[in-house]
């Protein structure tokens, strides 16, 4: 466990000197901000008409979709990055186990996300103070608690995706084909009928999220984010223990 | 310390090593000579415990590479071909984020000491991406002696090195390797010579030869060869020789200059030089050539086997340290 630790926090520090991570987090908190700002305008023309006040939902939904497509910029060099310098010969010939690499570059990419959210924690705070009686804290909450699962899952997928390609535009395109699959699979599953219905909407990504977005915490969401996670970490440890025999 | 036996590795169809067997002990260097694409990277890194072998067993201190990996890279400190390091950290990051993973207790304490072994102290807050080659190599050999490895592989240590560096390094193994095993890797043959107490010679995945340094040469060169010359043009110098008994062959080189070859057992050296100083002749100089390691190597790693070419020992060494590879 030390070692996903030390491995995590180099990988964590990594990211604020690299440039990409920046950007990232520069477009991010930009377009967030413009998201809010136009909620903002629109509610305040809507109110003039009816009584309206804008919940917390006008900060998380856009984080989601934004979150979703800065994930594949995040974890792009992850694990590929060691591939191509010929680091991942010093990581493998260290005493540390392939589950314990992956899981600390999962964890690092992971904190790194977790602190672009705490930054995200302004916008409802303004917000608690511009509408009466102040924003839903449940809701807050429970979207907070979604995003932060979602975001676990995605940085896993993502950090498997890295374990499989050298080159980091790659990695970067398939997993941004990946984010573009669960975004489809929502009306997808709506025209498949009957049991592909089924199943599709248990797969689709976003859905599970759409409780947590309404206030709810329910057991089977935990469970398929968590899962998520863990088989993105599985295969990611899978995937290196195969480059060793290749 | 190191017992390998029967290592074969395939890469698809294409076989790298074909069923090495070799052994290292405590104390001692092992040399690891080989063309480009010979297979001595791959024995390395199997040996290091990055990739399983296809077939054989590699133990290291007792622990298989294979079962036992994480016991086995405990106690090995490895140096990469390519050697590799993180250009965005410090020297000092780097380092302590090795030591780190392996545990070392008093972490700042070792870090200053290795970068003191591979004389770097004062570059431990410099960037790593600003270091020069040689530099980078240093670095990457203070990583492998962090945690004081039992087995030390090196993989083409000196490369990228200057002169004065390379002694330095040199001398650093040697005294690295009088508790410990080193298993090195070069292609510099006389790097081999000066420092290995033992040299495997392996050639498209397979051993060649395994012996020291001296017997080596020894053993290929049989016959005994000379170099004697004169001042002057040295007329009837050849015929003279040629005429000592125990000397079978003679080579005008140039004038005034003539290459003996003798019998083996037979030390000619004395009656030569009475008999060359008795005929009136200035004797400048009289020397034994030997056949060098490169000599060897090329002898052996060849497809078809050709007569080796005698060449001055005492100038090879000198344009090979430089500058030598094959």
């Amino acid at each position: 466990m030390r070692n996903v630790w030390i491995i995590a926090r180099r990988e964590y520090k990594l990211f604020f000197i690299s440039p990409v991570a920046y950007a990232v987090a520069f477009f991010f908190m930009i377009l967030l901000g413009w998201f809010f700002y136009s909620a903002l305008r629109d509610a305040i023309i809507q109110s003039t008409y009816q009584a309206y006040a804008p919940g917390v939902q006008i900060v998380i939904s856009p984080l989601v979709t934004l979150l979703l497509f800065t994930m594949p910029a995040i974890t792009m060099k992850s694990i590929s990055e060691e591939m191509r310098m010929g680091t991942m010969e010093l990581l493998l010939t260290a005493p540390v186990k392939d589950w314990e690499l992956v899981v600390g570059k999962w964890l690092g990419a992971f904190l790194f996300i977790l602190s672009l959210l705490a930054v995200t924690w302004i916008f409802p705070f303004v917000l608690n103070f511009l509408v009466s009686p102040g924003i839903d804290q449940g809701i807050l909450i429970s979207g907070y608690l979604g995003l932060i699962l979602m975001v676990a899952s995605l940085v896993a997928i993502g950090v498997f995706i890295s374990s499989l390609f050298n080159s980091q535009v790659v990695v970067f395109l398939v997993s941004l084909a990946i984010v573009l699959i669960f975004w489809m699979v929502r009306p997808a599953s709506s025209s498949a009928g009957g049991l592909g219905t089924e199943i599709l909407s248990y797969l689709n990504f976003i859905d599970h999220y759409l409780n947590f977005f309404q206030g709810t915490v329910d057991l089977s969401d935990i469970v398929y984010y968590l899962s998520l996670t863990s088989l993105g970490l599985f295969l990611g440890t899978v995937s290196i223990e195969m480059r060793r025999w290749r | 310390m190191i017992e390998v036996e029967g290592l074969t590795k395939d890469y698809g169809p294409r076989r790298a090593i074909n069923d090495l067997t070799f052994q290292a002990d405590s104390g001692e260097i092992l040399g690891f000579l080989g063309p480009n694409g010979a297979g001595k990277t791959t024995t390395m890194r199997i040996l290091s415990g990055f990739m399983p072998p296809t077939m054989g067993t590699a133990r290291i201190a007792g622990f298989d590479v294979v079962d036992e990996s994480l016991e086995v890279r405990k106690r090995v400190g490895y140096l990469p071909e390519t050697v590799p390091l993180y250009p965005d950290m410090t020297v000092f990051d780097y380092l302590k984020f090795m030591a780190d993973l392996r545990h070392i207790k008093n972490v700042e304490d070792r870090v200053d000491d290795v970068l003191e072994i591979v004389h770097m102290e004062d570059r431990a807050s410099g960037y790593i991406s600003n270091l020069s080659k040689g530099m980078r190599q240093r670095i990457g050999l203070a990583q492998a002696l962090l945690h004081e490895p039992e087995v030390l592989i090196l993989d083409e240590p000196t490369i990228g090195l200057d002169p004065a560096q390379i002694r330095e390094v040199r001398n650093l193994i040697q005294e690295i390797g009088r508790q410990r095993t080193v298993l090195l890797s070069t292609h510099i043959l006389s790097e081999a010579q000066q420092i290995c107490n033992r040299v495997l010679i392996i050639n498209k995945g397979e051993i060649v030869v395994e012996d020291t340094p001296e017997r080596l040469q020894a053993g290929l060169t049989g016959v005994q060869r000379l170099s004697i010359r004169v001042k002057g043009d040295g007329d009837g110098l050849e015929k003279l020789i040629g005429d000592i008994s125990g000397v079978t062959k003679t080579t005008s080189v140039h004038e005034g200059a003539v290459e003996v070859e003798s019998s083996p057992g037979m030390d000619v050296r004395p009656v030569i030089a009475r008999q060359v100083v008795e005929a009136g002749f200035d004797l400048v100089e009289l020397r034994s050539i030997d056949l060098s390691l490169e000599d060897i190597f090329i002898q052996l790693t060849r497809d078809e086997p050709e007569p080796p070419s005698a060449k001055d020992f005492s100038e090879e060494v000198q344009i090979v340290d430089d500058k030598g590879r094959i």
